[in-house]
């Protein structure tokens, strides 16, 4: 009868005690990373190449992204709006959505899809090929020369690829505005502008930089913690994605709550 | 110059090594034998502080190795060649070569370190056309002798190799056995070799040692290792079933 109470109990505190030794260990991982990135030696051309995987490669995918959901949300907000007489305001709430919303959560989401994945596979593989411990018979210490460029390049150009992707978010509801719904361009435009605060801006900015470090880190620490074999290398890639997205989506609410509601 | 005194190591309740000793003389080429899951790669990542021993104490050169302070310097002596040659597969050959020689403490020149990785690559018997190349693009054989050029790149005075011919043909496995014999003798450098290859116990060894259980069952010159009368050491080197190791059937 005792074990039939105890039993739950202990699998539930089990399951407790594991999961936060799992956010100690990231926290952590994070903490060395970041310790890393700040101190030499600095591996540039690592940093270079990490630049261009996690942000200029991911240009065609966050464009397309973008220009779809923007021109999606001004068909929803002109639908919606018409309800109510309110279809004039199709410029205000594409900007403000895109801008605080949509763009940096899609661009962090699409990050986890394309740069957390790829890491996990390439370090998981480096991992199970024993690469990892060739770099430390190199002497050369694996946080540093994989994870720090990848982590510090995430912090720096996923804030970029927020920007360009909210530009041709809005871009993609002016012109499905200006082309179907009958919105002049210059005062779609304007109305825009006019009503975009810069707190918006810096609230989207912020997010892609925290996005942007949980994507490249949780790609890196799922690869370097990665089994054995193939089978280990795909678990590291789905917790890597599966875990980015989860935390890109709570940091994106906690972000909103400290930018928006005090 | 290297030297194992009682070293323990358990990963959960599976103990692997069980009181370790061992001790491997200045230029001298030790092989350790035995088999699957006896705790032979456990202990060579013991020895490069891979892995942390849970008891015991490892010298190398007489320092202990948890007190080394420069970490990078203690490494520099060493080169490794790993089982599946370990490549960075983003990087072209030569790159692979002098990677040691493009960062940290013996950073060299780009043109010096590329010049000194052909002339490896040349003493493992591979062209400069191989250079560029990137490791995805060559055989088996021709990693493991890249494998083998990265290991000497830096002129170590401590060489490790992990299962060297493994997944090669019987004529490969001869090249890189004699390569391995012939790059020992002409650096002076001090060699632990893990293998279950018999071939290249003797093509390679000086001294043989067996790991059975997590102890040195067996250690001996390679010269005594067919007279000797361990009922195990025999078992293993003659590949028989029958004996006092346990198979699995």
């Amino acid at each position: 009868m005792t074990a039939l109470v105890t039993r739950p109990l202990a699998a539930l505190g089990a399951t407790v005690l594991a999961a936060l030794a799992s956010v100690g260990r990231v926290a952590l991982f994070a903490l060395s990373a970041f310790r890393h990135i700040l101190t030499p030696p600095f591996y540039g051309r690592e940093f270079l190449h990490a630049l261009m995987t996690v942000g200029y490669l991911s240009l065609p995918v966050v464009g397309l992204t973008a220009i779809f959901t923007g021109g999606a949300l001004a068909l929803q907000i002109y639908a919606g709006g018409s309800r109510f007489s309110a279809e004039q305001v199709v410029p205000q709430i594409v900007a403000l959505g895109v801008v605080r919303e949509l763009g940096p959560v899609m661009v962090g989401l699409m990050m986890a899809a394309r740069v957390t994945s790829s890491i996990a596979a390439e370090i998981a593989t480096m991992k199970v090929t024993e690469q990892i411990d060739a770099l430390v018979t190199l002497s050369t210490d694996p946080m540093k020369y994989l994870t720090a460029p990848r982590v510090f390049a995430g912090l720096v150009t996923v804030p970029l690829l927020v920007a360009v992707g909210d530009t041709i978010g809005v871009f993609g509801g002016w012109f499905v505005s200006t082309q179907s719904l009958g919105f002049n361009a210059a005062t779609y435009l304007k109305n825009t502008v006019d009503f975009l605060e810069a707190s918006d801006i810096i609230s989207s900015l912020v997010k892609g930089a925290a996005f942007g470090v949980i994507a490249t880190l949780m790609g890196c620490y799922f690869g370097m913690n990665s089994g054995r074999g193939a089978q280990g290398v795909g678990r590291a890639t789905k917790s890597s994605v599966v875990a980015a997205a989860v935390l890109i989506l709570a940091a994106n609410f906690l972000l909103t709550q400290a930018f928006f509601t005090t | 110059m290297i030297s194992l005194e009682n070293v323990h190591k358990a990963f959960g309740s599976k103990e692997i090594l069980r009181g370790v000793d061992l001790h491997v003389a200045r230029g001298e080429s030790c092989v350790i034998i035995g088999g699957s899951g006896t705790g032979k790669s456990v202990m060579l990542k013991c020895i490069l502080g891979l892995i942390k021993p849970d008891q015991g104490t490892i010298k190398v050169g007489g320092e202990d190795i948890t007190a080394t302070g420069d970490r990078d310097a203690f490494l520099a002596r060493f080169g490794m060649l790993f089982q599946g040659a370990a490549l960075f597969d983003s990087l072209p050959v030569w790159q692979n070569v002098a990677f040691r020689l493009l960062r940290g403490s013996l950073k060299r020149p780009k043109a010096e370190a590329r010049e000194i990785a052909i002339e490896k690559l040349r003493r493992v018997g591979l062209g400069p056309d191989v250079a560029d190349l990137f490791p995805a693009e060559l055989s088996g054989g021709m990693q493991k002798r890249v494998g083998l050029a990265r290991a000497i790149a830096a002129d170590p005075e401590i060489i490790f190799f992990d299962e060297p011919t493994t997944g090669l043909d019987p004529i490969m496995a001869g090249v890189i056995n004699e390569l391995i014999r012939e790059i020992v003798v002409e650096m002076g450098a001090t060699a632990v070799t893990i293998t279950h290859d018999m071939t290249s116990v003797r093509a390679i060894a000086d001294k043989v040692a067996m790991l059975h259980r997590g102890k040195i069952r067996w250690f001996g010159p390679v010269a005594e290792m067919d007279s000797a009368d361990d009922p195990y050491l025999k078992q293993f080197i003659t590949g028989s079933a029958e004996g006092p190791i346990e198979t699995l059937r």
